[in-house]
């Protein structure tokens, strides 16, 4: 096992949790109120964190860098979350969610925290319920369900195309409830620079008020990370502008090893990119694939037609146009797992049948879910004779009633009316499943500094099924750490309160002081952004979609060319005594350089393809993914030693005990 | 398009800002506005000026971290949408756009376009929450059946994003959109039921507390929410208010 202990509890594997609950140990109360715990993000895993361990009785401090924890990427989460809660009949069950998720993350997760994972999904649907997340639901007043990629059931809880929204509301909620109490102290208008170990543990952190500029030592008994992903790595990705990997990146150069940071989803359905000017990708909700068919003209000339638009999407006949995933994969159909939807876009597209101007998009249609739900709803209503046009009004209706927000958003951005036209979508960069190391108490491997949601790497493996985000952020907040961190707080009831006047701290704060004052006297010629940006397309070029070793071999030494020029020539305006936007950009472009580097590095190292990441040299004859369990059953985990080229690799091989590796297939 | 902007400028808090002209070329009917700004602000760095600061995040209509006045209107002209969402094609070539904070007592300038809104965060912190342990031994989800009219009213009112634009759009700077948004989430649900009158009243003090003011009932909050958040909501907090005052 080498240095990585993953502490997965030994026995079957439904009762490991159980049984590992029951051992651990506990804090008394009394105890509990002079403990101090820091919380870095206020997202779905932070904030329901956050809540709950200020609930037990410890003092919390939060921090966030945008004003309010309401405003967390998290929000902008659209279709759902999902759990095993079997209210359709449709045979759900927590092991069916375990399975499902090990299968869609193409068997690079570990077992015992996808089963963990599975039974806490229940409980997340109650708890949300008893805090008013007002959920959709059906005539009866019961909660309603709809189906996402990758699985045969319907498991999706979910409120229109806002289901992030409302949790995140939840969860925020419960936060003011405790900070309301004084128990949680919010640090809004944050950034962590870095971590402070004092005697190897993790003991607090260096933040920057980002309204004074002021430099801040905050101290505390354990460090909380969950500060999302690093998708903005490639610059047009669907996260917010300012979710940057920087906590997770200091507290990785401080000895937290970065597990799979080749491990990025793709998702299938963004608005395509529109020019140059773009600054962001938006995403249309997966569950549209519920009720949206996927296609491509079948003859190029017409898809040439389309683009250069001489030709509408609504004239081509059905038989002109090629489904081409319900061709691929009948069993799924259009409900494939994101991973591969998204490089059969490519695939069509590559071959030169995209829809719209740059040739990189391709339809979703709704034309016939109109239809059929117009059908049913007229004969709902008892009109035997309705009329096509009071039938596609009535389904309409329906579809509106169902994605009305998703809708409204693609014809503010587009400016086309997708009930009216098939809309156009594209593969962007969404969600990363890699992340810091944990092992099974979600401890890094720095002692006292946790990581949760998906700034880990633990519960998606090589993809990450759609609305299991949302299910991991809350299960890791609400139920996994507030118990597991307990186990080494428990050792601490005696420590005191941590003084921020020490050498550690010191030296912390001097290191991030110079760090920015390199930053500012660059003095050079080009903007952040413009790094950036360049970063960007060489992730997208060389280490997106699809890679080959050619392209990560090039990428490593661009970035790392990159890297250098930034530091040389990037210019900053203004000072670091107040606001600063450039500033905040600047430092997390600077980690950026550096994971980019680590990320290609990584993806060269895995020659195998696996969900999310998939190298060229490794397919069938049919173009699907070609694993290596021989080989590549393993975590892999990077040790800092300074520059990325340095990075050590650990290997957790991972166990099945109780599922058979198969083939991914979903024909 | 060429386009003539006139921008609020100000150093932070303790200094007084001022209008400044600004002229950009080569703006695209795709862009949003926010990057119409960016490509602005590019310019400024290139010309080692100081970039003009703004709030943004998510960029897709659902954070409420932008905000912007835009020719007199939070959010600009276009109806039901954020400022990340507006697009330029609704300018034309010559405009001249003005571009200023949000304004409000309550909302006080950091930088430039940036506001402080931390006054919703507290009005919230109030009460705007069930208190329920997080613990996670509730009661089954379908153990208490919502009728789906009371269910979807309460998501409709859940759906508020916080920008501050019904403030900054009332002639009084009233929060009364905001907060009665927040009161009729709960007020809609059996489970928030046991503590609205409390959770009412104290998030009403809070709101006076924070220094907005009286609503007229204008309706401009209503007509400029980027959400559609209605009226129909602060007519629900005052009958939970006046119910809640006569149960004294």
């Amino acid at each position: 096992m080498g240095i990585l202990d993953s502490k997965v509890p030994s026995g079957p594997l439904a009762e490991k949790w159980t049984k590992h609950k029951n051992k651990i140990n506990l804090v008394n109360p009394a105890n509990k109120r002079n403990i101090d715990i820091i919380v870095v993000g206020t997202g779905l895993a932070g904030g329901s964190a956050a809540a709950t361990l200020a609930e037990l009785g410890y003092n919390v401090k939060t921090f966030c860098y945008q004003d309010s924890p309401r405003r967390a990427h998290s929000i902008a989460a659209q279709g759902g979350i999902n759990a095993a809660k079997n209210y359709q009949g449709d045979g759900d069950s927590a092991y069916r969610l375990f399975y499902d998720t090990i299968k869609g993350g193409d068997y690079r997760s570990r077992e015992a925290n996808v089963h963990r994972l599975a039974e806490e999904s229940a409980n997340i649907i109650d708890q949300c319920v008893a805090q008013g997340v007002p959920f959709a639901r059906d005539y009866g007043g019961l909660l309603d369900n709809r189906s996402f990629g990758g699985v045969l059931v319907s498991r999706t809880f979910y409120a229109k195309g806002q289901t992030g929204q409302q949790l995140l509301l939840g969860a925020y909620s419960a936060m003011n409830r405790q900070i309301n109490r004084g128990k949680i102290k919010p640090y809004n208008r944050h950034e962590m620079m870095d971590m402070v170990l004092v005697d190897g543990k993790a003991r607090g952190i260096i933040a920057r008020n980002l309204v004074t500029g002021e430099i801040e030592r905050h101290s505390a008994h354990a460090v909380v990370l969950a500060t999302g992903g690093y998708g903005n790595v490639f610059f047009l990705s669907t996260n917010a502008m300012g979710s940057n990997v920087m906590a997770a990146w200091r507290a990785h150069r401080r000895g937290a090893f970065f597990a799979n940071p080749c491990f990025t989803q793709i998702h299938p359905t963004c608005i395509p990119v529109s020019g140059d000017h773009q600054s962001k990708l938006t995403l249309m909700s997966e569950s549209l694939r519920n009720d949206g068919r996927i296609w491509v003209p079948k003859r190029i000339e017409d898809a040439q037609a389309i683009r250069e638009g001489k030709l509408k999407p609504t004239q081509l006949k059905e038989e002109d146009r090629d489904y081409y995933l319900e061709r691929r994969y009948p069993a799924f159909g259009n409900l494939v797992p994101r991973d591969v939807a998204s490089r059969a876009a490519k695939e069509r597209c590559d071959a030169g049948f995209g829809v719209n101007k740059t040739g990189e998009a391709v339809y979703l249609d709704f034309a016939s879910a109109v239809q059929r739900y117009g059908k049913e709803e007229a004969l709902t209503r008892g009109m035997k004779n309705a009329d096509s046009k009071t039938i596609t009004q009535l389904g309409k209706d329906i579809i509106e009633a169902k994605y009305g927000n998703l809708f409204q958003m693609y014809e503010k951005i587009v400016d086309e009316n997708p009930y009216e036209t098939p809309m156009m979508i594209y593969p962007a960069v969404h969600y990363t499943m890699g992340g810091l190391w944990v092992d099974y108490n979600l401890q890094t491997t720095i002692e006292g500094c946790y990581c949760a949601g998906e700034a880990n790497f633990s519960d998606h493996g090589a993809n990450r099924l759609g609305a299991s985000a949302l299910m991991q952020g809350l299960a890791d907040g609400y139920f996994v750490l507030p118990y597991t961190i307990g186990d080494y707080l428990s050792n601490d009831i005696r420590t005191g309160a941590i003084s921020t006047d020490s050498p550690e701290f010191e030296y912390a704060e001097k290191e991030v002081k110079d760090r920015i004052n390199k930053l500012m006297s660059a003095k050079g010629q080009h903007s952040v952004d413009y790094y950036h940006k360049k970063l960007g397309k060489i992730m997208w070029d060389k280490c997106g979609m699809a890679r080959n070793a050619q392209g990560l071999e090039e990428a490593i030494v661009e970035i790392s060319a990159l890297r250098a020029d930034f530091w040389e020539n990037v210019k900053i305006p203004g000072g670091t005594d107040g606001m600063n936007a450039e500033l905040e950009k600047a430092g997390r472009v600077a980690d950026f350089l550096e994971l980019g580097e680590l990320f290609a590095k990584d993806a060269l190292t895995r020659q195998e393809s696996c969900g999310g990441h998939f190298r060229e040299e490794y397919q069938t004859e049919e173009g699907e993914a070609l694993r290596d369990d021989e080989n590549f059953k393993f975590v892999s985990a990077w040790e800092y030693k300074g520059e990325p080229k340095d990075a050590v690799l650990h290997k957790e091989d991972l166990v099945y005990e109780n599922i058979e590796l198969k083939t991914r297939s979903y024909k | 398009m060429k386009l003539n902007l006139k921008i609020w400028r100000q150093k932070d808090a303790n200094t007084k800002g001022e209008m400044v002209d600004y002229t950009i070329n080569g703006v695209e009917g795709d862009m949003s506005f926010l990057e119409m700004l960016d490509v602005l602000n590019e310019d400024l760095i290139n010309k080692g000026k100081e970039p003009v600061q703004f709030d943004h995040d998510c960029r897709e209509g659902i954070c409420g971290s932008c905000s912007l006045q835009i020719n007199g209107e939070p959010h600009g002209p276009d109806r039901l949408v954020t400022t990340c969402q507006l697009h330029m094609r609704k300018f034309n070539d010559g405009d001249t756009i003005v571009i200023e904070p949000f304004r409000a007592t309550a909302f006080p300038v950091i930088k430039d376009l940036v506001v402080d809104r931390t006054a919703f965060d507290r009005i919230q912190q109030a009460g705007g929450y069930i208190s329920v342990n997080t613990s996670g031994n509730t009661v089954d989800a379908n153990a208490t059946p919502i009728e789906k009219d009371k269910a979807d009213d309460s998501f409709y009112a859940a759906t508020c994003i916080g920008c501050g634009a019904c403030v900054a759009a009332c002639k009084n700077a009233s929060a009364m959109l905001f907060t009665s948004a927040k009161v009729s989430q709960f007020a809609l649900l059996p489970q928030g039921r046991v503590e609205a009158t409390e959770r009412v009243e104290n998030m009403v003090r809070q709101m006076d507390l924070e220094g907005f003011g009286n609503c007229t009932n204008t309706g401009a909050c209503e007509v400029e929410c980027p959400k559609g958040i209605s009226l129909e909501n602060i007519a629900r907090m005052n009958r939970e208010y006046l119910s809640a005052t006569v149960k004294g």
